[in-house]
């Protein structure tokens, strides 16, 4: 492998920073899918929140969600968005103090969310749970993660911006823009704020915010990931610079319009569920621009597939990319929305994008990073990548399969009468029904959890052996 | 909404939609051959400058076509749409649509006594049905309550049992005001009323204290709940002499109760349901409790 002898030719880069997120994200990945299983366990065995009022479902559930997007996913695109704008621009960070300011204030902000989620202090709006200061925070850190990446892009060596770059661009200015107005508050004391929006009006920035946490976060942020991850381990070029171009810009264009689609059949003015419905359709093709663009890379290189599990777990991400982006816009049609909303359905649905794609792509940017920045030829097990490969793909078919028929089951069972015109199900006769795609979805997650585990290990025996792989590459670095 | 703002979400949708298919369309085309790349190489990593996929463009035209054809007939801003379609309206529509077709069940029962649709083997199953899905939330599936929701299968009655008293209450709703007596008996107070009504209902109190309690009584309560505590279903009173309590009859449990005051609130079911589904619902309820 000459990726450890490729990364390590210019020792003026900053890779500290990259390594720490790296070995984050691993150990963020395993605390938030964690919490995931045992909210899940709870779910289905209800007596397992042991009446602690901190170990509840509703404490425990923003924890989950704060932690697998903003500590798992965020690590996960702060360290490879650090390593390839300085790969791609050919120049080092501007600054490494603020590279690890970036990293540290971070870092305080998942644990402080750690603590205040659990003892029950939150502004209950949904991934935006956390209370006035810690949004403080978050600014700061944020603006100074935007000053690092495009500081660096601004000294760049290379002429162009690489679109990884654009993508990752995009997902900063809009994550900023999408937090600063939707956690805007009066304070009435440390830990208590209230929402300077109300009404519709506030769920309206609610889910304008969530949906784009999802376009810009969760989407356009890991497009970057995708777009040097997946021609560096292919060895390919990529697919088409054009479609890159035209899907980048219409992406980015219609996914701000898509929030609505979350307020179907609520007090939202018909007109505003009409467009985030129109517009959500017209976001399936910008979508499935970076699905194609990644997967028609492959071409002449499929044969990698059987002997690189790294870029199996690249591949089903993009596959995952792809079929969630499909079901998202079919969600959103109102005549579908209307069985599908308030279902397990949309949990299938968020999970299939959330661990199908992103902790899939993560999980394999990380397997090509760890061993450069371990300074070793590869990774400990190669073997062990492939049984988490496979782990991970079971644990999310058998997460989604089990949620679309618990969906599918609870529209179906809200909505039959019988001949007199009455409901055939009280409400609590789905829940019941619902049980056993409860336990399904917990062994789904556990099984995806387990795969994580392995990951650790062998990171760790990475990290701690094989010597050969470090005197090989010593004389390239000196 | 004014027609300013109307103007501007039209028009915003308008130019989004159509920037994005001349980004579409401009880009459409690639002058360079198949196999060339655009020459950047960034980290090793090269770009082919492929044309875009066909299926893709054309399913984004599609897209495009649909969701324009879409605003043009369901509406955006202030301007309706061809087919005029709300949500309300559509609500309505199925509702009317469905009343059309169950009615005629109803009827029947309509010009029924309560007591003779209580007799009733079907009508009673038909209003189980519509307990389950309308009452059961606060009073159980079973209809026994449930601290602070009333029991409904007992003899046991705030507002009257009788089935013109039950009909009443499923229409209009009930609010229940007690008020929280804590300012103006002071704690003392309202520890010797506590075992005043201990007293009344039989259970074991301190007998000086439930004296000095009765004068309270006779001056601050009996106004609502009667000179004998037997309450008053005008005014949801409840009876203090029974054992029936719907917030608690424990000593800590009445204390609580004359220091904050309750507000039992039944809400109004004419509000979410035909005349015709209450009238079997009072049924249901009346026949609980026989």
């Amino acid at each position: 492998m000459n990726t450890v002898n490729q990364y390590l030719d210019h020792p003026e880069y900053n890779y500290k920073v990259v390594k720490q997120f790296a070995v984050m994200t691993i150990v963020w990945g395993i605390v938030g899918m964690l919490v995931g299983v045992i909210i899940a366990a709870q779910l289905a065995w209800p007596a397992l929140n042991f009446d602690l009022s901190w170990f509840h479902f509703g404490r425990l559930r923003p924890l989950h969600t704060n932690a697998v997007i903003f500590a798992f996913g965020g690590s996960a695109l702060m360290g490879t968005s650090l390593f390839v704008v300085q790969r791609t621009c050919q120049t080092p960070l501007i600054s490494n103090k603020l590279a690890a300011f970036v990293f540290w204030g971070w870092t305080l902000v998942i644990v402080l969310a750690a603590i205040t989620l659990p003892l029950g202090i939150t502004t209950s709006k949904e991934y935006a749970e956390l209370e006035w200061p810690i949004d403080v925070l978050i600014t700061v850190v944020w603006v100074s993660y935007a000053v690092l990446f495009f500081g660096t892009i601004t000294k760049r060596k290379a002429a162009h911006i690489y679109v990884a770059n654009w993508f990752y661009g995009a997902f900063i200015v809009t994550v900023a823009i999408l937090h600063v107005v939707n956690s805007a508050a009066i304070p009435v004391s440390l830990t208590k704020s209230y929402s300077i929006f109300s009404g519709t009006t506030d769920a309206m920035i609610q889910w304008w915010y969530g949906h784009n946490a999802v376009g810009f976060f969760l989407t356009a942020g890991f497009l970057g990931i995708m777009y040097y991850f997946v021609p560096k381990q292919a060895e390919r070029p990529v697919f088409s610079y054009r479609l890159s171009i035209v899907h980048f810009w219409a992406l980015i264009a219609i996914y701000i319009w898509a929030g609505p689609h979350h307020l179907h059949y609520t007090a939202l003015p018909n007109w505003a569920q009409n467009v985030g419905m129109a517009m959500s359709l017209i976001l399936l093709a910008p979508s499935w621009g970076g699905m194609i663009n990644g997967m028609m890379t492959l071409s002449g290189a499929w044969h990698k597939l059987r002997t690189d599990p790294i870029l199996r777990f690249l591949v089903v991400s993009l596959s995952f990319y792809g079929m969630s982006t499909f079901e998202g816009p079919m969600m959103s049609i109102k005549t579908i929305n209307s069985l599908s909303h308030y279902t397990d359905w949309t949990i299938g649905h968020v999970h299939s994008g959330a661990l199908g794609w992103v902790a899939m792509i993560s999980i394999g940017a990380t397997y090509h990073l760890i061993p450069p920045l371990f300074g070793r030829k590869q990774m400990y097990s190669i073997g062990l990548i492939n049984a988490h490969f496979w782990l991970a793909t079971i644990g999310t078919v058998l997460y989604i399969a089990s949620m679309w028929v618990n969906g599918l089951m609870q529209g179906l069972m809200w909505r039959a009468y019988n001949a007199d015109g009455t409901l055939t199900y009280s409400f609590v006769e789905s829940v019941a029904a619902s049980y056993p795609g409860y336990v399904v979805r917990f062994l789904g997650g556990a099984i995806f959890l387990l795969g994580m585990f392995l990951m650790a290990y062998n990171a760790w025996r990475t990290a701690r052996s094989g010597t050969e792989a470090t005197t090989n590459v010593q004389p390239q670095v000196a | 909404m004014t027609s300013f703002w109307s103007g501007w979400i039209i028009l915003l949708t308008a130019f989004t939609i159509a920037a994005t298919t001349w980004l579409l369309f401009a880009n459409r085309y690639s002058t360079s051959k198949e196999g060339d790349t655009t020459g950047h190489v960034y980290d090793g990593i090269e770009e082919y400058d492929n044309p875009l996929p066909a299926w893709w463009l054309w399913l984004f035209v599609l897209s495009i076509v649909f969701g324009v054809g879409y605003l043009i007939f369901y509406g955006l801003g202030n301007y309706p749409g061809l087919f005029g379609w709300t949500q309300t309206k559509q609500y309505e529509a199925e509702m009317a649509e469905a009343d059309a077709k169950y009615s005629p069940v109803y009827e029947r029962y309509a010009a029924m006594t309560i007591e003779e649709v209580a007799e009733d083997q079907q009508a009673m199953r038909m209003a189980g049905r519509l307990f389950n899905s309308n009452c059961a939330q606060c009073h159980g599936s079973d209809a026994k309550g449930n601290r602070g929701y009333p029991n409904l299968t007992d003899s046991d009655w705030l507002w009257g049992g009788e089935p013109e008293q039950i009909k009443t209450t499923l229409v209009n709703g009930r609010q229940a005001a007690m008020p929280g007596w804590e300012a103006v008996l002071k704690e003392t107070g309202v520890h010797e009323v506590s075992e005043y009504v201990l007293k009344m209902s039989g259970q074991e109190h301190d007998a000086a204290m439930a004296t000095a309690g009765e004068k309270h009584y006779q001056t601050y309560c009996l106004a609502c709940h009667g000179p004998e505590g037997k309450g008053n279903p005008m005014m949801g009173a409840p009876n203090l002499t029974d054992d029936v309590w719907l917030y608690g009859g424990t000593r800590m449990r009445i204390r609580e109760t004359l220091i904050k005051g309750r507000n039992g609130q039944m809400p109004a079911q004419q509000d979410t349901l035909s005349a015709e589904k209450i009238h079997l619902l009072a049924a249901y309820v009346y026949n609980l409790a026989q």
